[in-house]
């Protein structure tokens, strides 16, 4: 009995993910009513409830799936997978006014520059005070710290070793999951509430996953602008990091 | 029929996936440059087309609404099949140079922004928002 419900689930694994992520959505709307007073939004609660499945999902797994390599939640890697991530991404344009973005394409342009710049010296310093010398190392970790793509491509191209590489994913993951988290608390700080500023934060983080999640937990509205600079950002980082970036290094060490 | 939103979203999503992988490919970079944000560009430039010549009736409408409105429980299902444990048993390295560079892109943002002017007011404060937004 208890065996052909769950091959039943896992054979429907993508309509399970719906359910599940349903039942998510439900509590943490009502765990924001009514704990929060509607303070944190629902979709904040949604996500780190996501966040700390996944943690709990990896642990138990050892997988790098987080919850969806748990079996009965397979679904959720589909769910959640690039390709219906991006296809909903492009759909939040829809009702969006060409002007808007238009009046602050330089800025976002400005920002995509200054977030992949920014975002490569934060990890080359931190790699330069944990003690890397060599020019490759510290440029794999700092290409992690644009995003978690950006790093492995850059380490495949300088040959770094695995285990820089790996560290350099990680140092991407958790530029992604804190961006998650931390954006709709400082959202306010920061005057995150009009489609400039999600412009020109989609190009200062860059990383997809972490904007796309932090946007939708501080207001849904300016998805679409801070996606549209942010997916330029990955591209930018592959194409800096290992040339120009690696140059820059390499004349200090 | 509502499969004409969703082939045309569909539509959109592929034509802008192309021009992003040839622009990547001309740059020899093997990676796709802006392929979702081309095709954001693109589904906003025909949808504004056809409802100016009328050719967007309703049904049509809401096979791409649907997966606007679907896009923040997508985006709790990708929170949910991160590589989480991993993120966080990458050291103190790892933990740091993610952490620094979250704190100073956020910093940027009102640096970049500079003053408040018309495109950035808050949503709240506008009348008429888009038809069919979650909220």
């Amino acid at each position: 009995m208890n065996d052909s419900i769950m091959s039943l689930l896992d054979k429907y694994h993508l309509i399970a993910a719906f359910a599940v992520i349903g039942l998510t959505m439900f509590v943490s709307h009502w765990m924001s009513r009514r704990f929060t007073a509607g303070r944190l939004h629902g979709s904040a609660i949604a996500i780190l409830i996501g966040l700390a499945l996944a943690y709990f999902g990896g642990v138990y797994t050892g997988g790098s799936n987080g919850l969806a390599d748990v079996s009965l939640f397979t679904g959720l890697g589909l769910m959640g997978g690039g390709m219906l991530r991006d296809l909903a991404i492009i759909a939040t344009a829809y009702g969006v006014r060409f002007s808007e973005i238009k009046k602050a394409g330089m800025r976002g342009l400005i920002a995509l520059f200054a977030g992949v710049l920014v975002s490569f010296f934060a990890g080359a310093v931190v790699a330069v005070a944990f003690g890397y010398t060599s020019a490759v190392d510290i440029t794999t970790i700092a290409a992690g710290a644009v995003t978690y793509i950006v790093g492995p491509v850059t380490g495949a191209t300088l040959g770094a070793s695995s285990e820089v590489v790996a560290l350099s994913i990680a140092a991407g993951l958790v530029k992604s999951i804190l961006t998650m988290i931390v954006t709709p608390m400082v959202a306010r700080l920061i005057g995150l509430d009009n489609p400039r500023s999600a412009m020109i934060f989609g190009g200062l983080i860059g990383t997809t996953s972490g904007v796309a999640a932090g946007l939708a937990a501080t207001d849904a509205r300016l998805v679409p602008y801070g996606a549209m600079t942010a997916t330029f950002y990955t591209g930018l980082g592959i194409l800096l990091a290992p040339t120009v970036l690696f140059l820059a290094v390499r004349m200090f060490f | 029929m509502v499969i004409y939103g969703v082939a045309l979203l569909a539509g959109c999503m592929l034509v802008g996936l192309i021009i992003g992988d040839v622009l990547g490919q001309l740059l020899g970079i093997n990676a796709n440059l802006g392929g979702v944000g081309i095709a954001m560009l693109l589904l906003i430039f025909v949808t504004s087309y056809l409802k100016t010549h009328d050719h967007l009736p309703e049904s049509t409408e809401s096979g791409i609404n649907f997966w606007n409105a679907m896009y923040i429980p997508i985006v709790v299902a990708m929170a949910a099949s991160q590589n989480v444990a991993a993120a966080f048993s990458g050291g103190m390295v790892a933990i740091l140079a993610g952490a620094l560079s979250v704190v100073l892109g956020l910093a940027m943002v009102p640096l970049l922004t500079g003053k408040r002017v018309e495109d950035a007011t808050p949503l709240d404060a506008r009348p008429a928002p888009a038809p069919g937004r979650p909220h």
